[in-house]
């Protein structure tokens, strides 16, 4: 028998740490070669870490949200045979690098109690060996908070009992958390705030409840890039009207004639063609601002993020070299990364790399937003809910199609006038969509 | 005489009226207690206090008369111990009249104004007193009856002459020589058992196959054994018939159906207790009856609006625990307190050699639960403590449900287990399960280890044996 070391793996180019988000495996479990053991997470791109090895876990080298350095060893496994441990006996096992939320200490505290609580035997079963006979071996955890069997008296002390009499509460009603469905102060505490499941009163009762969520993960991440984008860059936002009958028709067109080799076209490649477009005249915006340096890195290629929602929450793959596809390029690009940002299979690559950022909620777009800025670029785009309103031609209302974009950008660099500009140079590609095709 | 007017009156001035009474002075109540005897009631006059008193006294002669030439193991020795009856029953008056001048004394305190007096309904909210000095009308918003009970006579065994009931076997003037015990229950036993300790020749006269029928045979065996120490005689599937025309002997009709004749200078019958319904206008009040007792609900609420009734007129068990714990509540409610009775368990203590405790569910009671139970029993012939105080007979036995161990009964018998039921009441009212017990650390060495040991027996696990 010997001993292997996991350790993590370079996930990415350029990456130093990874954040552990999830672990697949707990101490004691029997492991097969290419089993995941665990996600982290980097940048942007969620990495799973599959056992090199056939072995039982011995040991897990961090917590889920702690920073782990490349290289370090997460996992320690029994094998078969020698491990890989031998010539590194000697050297204590490098601990994991610690973000600054944590002290080494706690994650010493904390590393046993995977394997506690798995060791950990349910009580009432450990304290009955003379019982593994009986048939139906009822558990005090198995009747928590369970209504008790009909007629059977609820378990309380006198003092509960007291407590719910003046409380004009039936304990009948309440479950008990307690070893043998005992009913508790704090059952009745519970019970007492949660209110009569059969309300005779309001049925409107207060909720105290505090939970405590720890942001790990993509939440984190999503946390820290916008506490740094709104501390950091003094936004100006700048909402215009844009008229898209045309736009729609045309779209409709071009849908109509279904090719297998074009996808179906929504608004997104228009637009982005549109700021292609528009960035031309305004090479600024498509930029990267270094405020550490005092650099503003002013990119040819247009490299276009498109903020999409997933389960986890909001990741933004990039659609790279806009200025270099047409319509139905990007409109297959941005298909398929918004498949594989969903599916959680986009690579760090897709996700990073953006010089300017659209924002789009489609139908839930709102009238106005107020976007943040994808740091350290300097605008983006926000696309509102499309809808017709009513619009004077001169002699009379006419129903048009219309919708809002709401675009923010780093005032640091960009001035009002220029922001104006750009926006203005949208609204008049989109509204005659044709200028979007005339090349130069 | 002046009416009195009240918020609440109690008629009985027993454990159950008088706590009732305190209580409700405690608590602001205006309240008037009448009581035609002593505070007290019969717990405190001619019951359990004044027995207890005798039960000592008869063990300590007992002591001494069996050290009285030879001596014991203890190599104590002495010469022939004397009895002064006379003065042995003058100190159970003292300590009687101590505690009624106390229970007095609570009530004065609590402000609650004592009526001396027979008490008769008027109707649901007047009685009238028959006092030393007039008839006196009370009426009250509530009214507690708590008019206990009293010895059950037998017809062909009527109470007068050599023919007593326990009242009067707690104040004879001396020990009679020969005691024929009609009853084989607790308080036969109890009173027989400390007659024979005094040197009388007691005779058990029982119609049912066995003694303290209430209880399972095994917890019962080392009393029955005792009583065989004792010299006592038992007979059991045996009926009284009656008394010998002398009024010397009385009649039975022996388990074999043939008649004997046991000569006897006192005949005790105690043959259980009836509830005092009568001779206080229940019926000017036409309760609802429950059998032989007045028919309560879970507040000891009557059938007549404003109108409880507390302790043995209640119903069994007739305990004065249970009564005290009634008049408590009730006084609560009547201030406008949210109580209903919730009790698990009403421990019962009987004062025989040894004694015996039981708390909840009999093992056979238990099964009756449909469940399956666990039961774990230790016997004080492994009990340090008890072999130091030579009670080695008996044990602790604990009743559980398989399932969750839930502590559904606790019994004992042996030496002062009596003081073991405060720890058994508060394991079943706290509703312990076998581990909370085990887990218990029980000072050493003392009795009650046997009781965590009976816990770790039923968990498979007990140390000392």
């Amino acid at each position: 028998m010997g001993e292997y070391v996991i350790k993590l793996p370079d996930v990415g180019e350029g990456v130093a740490e990874a954040e552990l988000v999830e672990w697949n495996v707990k101490i004691g479990d029997m492991v097969r070669e290419d089993t995941v053991l665990a996600a982290v997470m980097t940048d942007k791109a969620t990495v799973e870490i599959p056992s090199p090895v056939d072995g039982e876990i011995l040991w897990l080298g961090a917590e889920i949200g702690d920073t782990v350095a490349i290289g370090s060893p997460i996992v320690r496994l029994k094998v078969a045979g020698e491990g890989n441990t031998g010539a590194e006996t000697a050297a204590a096992p490098k601990p994991p690098v610690n973000d600054d939320r944590k002290s080494q200490s706690a994650i010493a505290q904390a590393k046993p109690e995977p394997a506690s609580q798995a060791a950990r035997p349910e009580p009432v079963a450990a304290a009955k060996p003379a019982a593994a006979s009986s048939p139906k071996p009822v558990s005090g955890a198995i009747q928590r908070g369970a209504p008790r069997a009909e007629g059977e008296r609820p378990l309380a002390s006198p003092a509960v009992r007291l407590r719910a009499k003046e409380a004009g509460i039936d304990l009948r009603q309440v479950g008990g958390s307690g070893p043998a469905g005992r009913i508790g102060h704090e059952d009745l505490d519970a019970f007492i705030q949660r209110g009569p499941q059969t309300g005779k009163t309001s049925g409107l009762v207060r909720n105290d409840a505090i939970e405590e969520i720890k942001i790990v993960g993509l939440r984190r991440k999503i946390a820290e890039k916008m506490k740094l984008a709104k501390s950091r860059i003094p936004h100006i936002t700048y909402v215009e009207e844009v008229d898209v009958t045309a736009l729609e028709e045309l779209r409709a067109n071009l849908n109509k004639e279904k090719r297998t080799d074009r996808p179906k076209l929504t608004l997104l490649p228009f637009l982005m063609r549109a700021m292609v477009r528009a960035i031309a005249e305004q090479p600024q915006l498509n930029a990267l601002f270094d405020d550490e340096v005092g650099i503003v890195h002013q990119y040819g290629g247009v490299h276009i993020g498109i903020a999409a929602q997933t389960s986890g929450g909001l990741v933004v793959p990039v659609v790279k070299h806009v200025e270099a596809r047409d319509l139905w390029d990007c409109g297959a690009e941005v298909n398929r990364l918004a498949e594989a940002a969903k599916a959680g299979t986009a690579t760090r690559e897709e996700l990073s790399g953006s010089t300017i950022t659209i924002t789009s909620l489609g139908a839930m777009g709102g009238v106005v937003t107020t976007p943040v800025i994808n740091h350290p670029e300097v605008a983006i785009v926000g696309v509102n809910k499309m809808m017709i309103r009513p619009m004077w031609d001169g002699s009379q209302f006419v129903p048009r199609k219309m919708m809002n974009l709401s675009s923010s950008f780093d005032h640091r660099v960009i001035d009002g006038w220029d922001a104006a500009i750009f926006v203005q140079r949208i609204k008049a590609l989109l509204e005659t969509p044709a200028l979007i095709f005339v090349e130069g | 005489m002046k009416d009195i007017t009240c918020k609440l009156l109690v008629i009985g001035a027993g454990p159950g009226g008088y706590v009732c009474a305190i209580r409700a002075g405690q608590l602001g109540i205006d309240t008037v207690v009448i009581e035609a005897g002593k505070p007290g009631g019969t717990c405190l006059n001619v019951g359990c206090i004044p027995s207890k008193a005798l039960i000592h006294a008869a063990e300590e002669f007992e002591k001494a008369s069996h050290w009285a030439g030879k001596p014991g193991p203890l190599g104590i020795s002495v010469e022939s111990p004397k009895l002064e009856f006379g003065k042995t029953v003058a100190w159970k008056d003292g300590i009687v009249s101590r505690l009624n001048s106390g229970v007095a004394g609570l009530l004065k305190k609590a402000k609650v104004k004592y009526v001396q007096g027979w008490a008769k309904f008027r109707d649901g909210k007047t009685v009238e007193v028959e006092t030393e000095t007039g008839t006196q009308v009370i009426r009250a918003e509530n009214v507690v009856i708590a008019t206990g009970s009293a010895p059950v006579e037998l017809p062909f065994l009527p109470f007068g002459g050599n023919v007593i009931s326990s009242t009067e076997a707690l104040s004879l003037p001396a020990v009679p020589e020969r005691l024929a015990v009609v009853g084989g229950g607790y308080i036969g036993l109890e009173l027989g058992m400390a007659f024979a300790k005094l040197g009388a020749k007691v005779t058990v006269v029982e119609a049912l196959p066995r003694l303290l029928q209430q209880y399972d045979a095994e917890l019962t065996k080392p009393v029955l054994k005792r009583l065989a120490d004792l010299g006592i005689e038992v007979l059991t599937g045996a009926k009284a018939k009656g008394v010998s025309s002398k009024g010397d002997a009385l009649l039975v009709e022996a388990a074999d159906g043939k008649d004997r004749k046991i000569a006897a200078d006192k005949i005790l019958v105690t043959v259980g207790r009836k509830p005092v319904t009568a001779g206080w206008g229940l019926e000017e009040i036409d309760l609802d009856m429950s059998g032989r007792f007045i028919r309560i609900d879970d507040q000891c609420r009557t059938s007549m609006r404003g109108v409880y009734a507390i302790g043995d007129v209640t119903g069994e068990p007739m305990l004065a625990h249970r009564a005290m714990a009634q008049g408590e509540m009730v006084a609560e409610i009547v201030a406008g307190h949210k109580r209903s009775w919730d009790k698990r368990a009403i421990p019962a203590i009987c004062f025989t050699d040894p004694e015996l405790v039981t708390a909840g569910l009999s093992p056979d009671e238990a099964k009756k639960l449909g469940g399956e139970i666990k039961i774990g029993q230790f016997p004080f012939s492994a009990n340090g403590r008890a072999m130091t105080k030579q009670g080695e007979d008996g044990f602790v036995r604990v009743v559980a449900r398989a399932d969750n161990h839930l502590v559904l009964g606790i019994q004992a018998v042996g030496q002062g287990v009596s003081e073991l039921s405060a720890a058994f009441g508060l394991a079943l009212e706290m509703g312990a399960r076998l581990e909370d017990i085990a887990g218990t650390i029980h000072a050493h060495p003392t009795q009650g280890e046997a009781f965590q040991e009976a816990a770790l027996k039923g968990l498979g696990h007990a140390l000392h044996i």
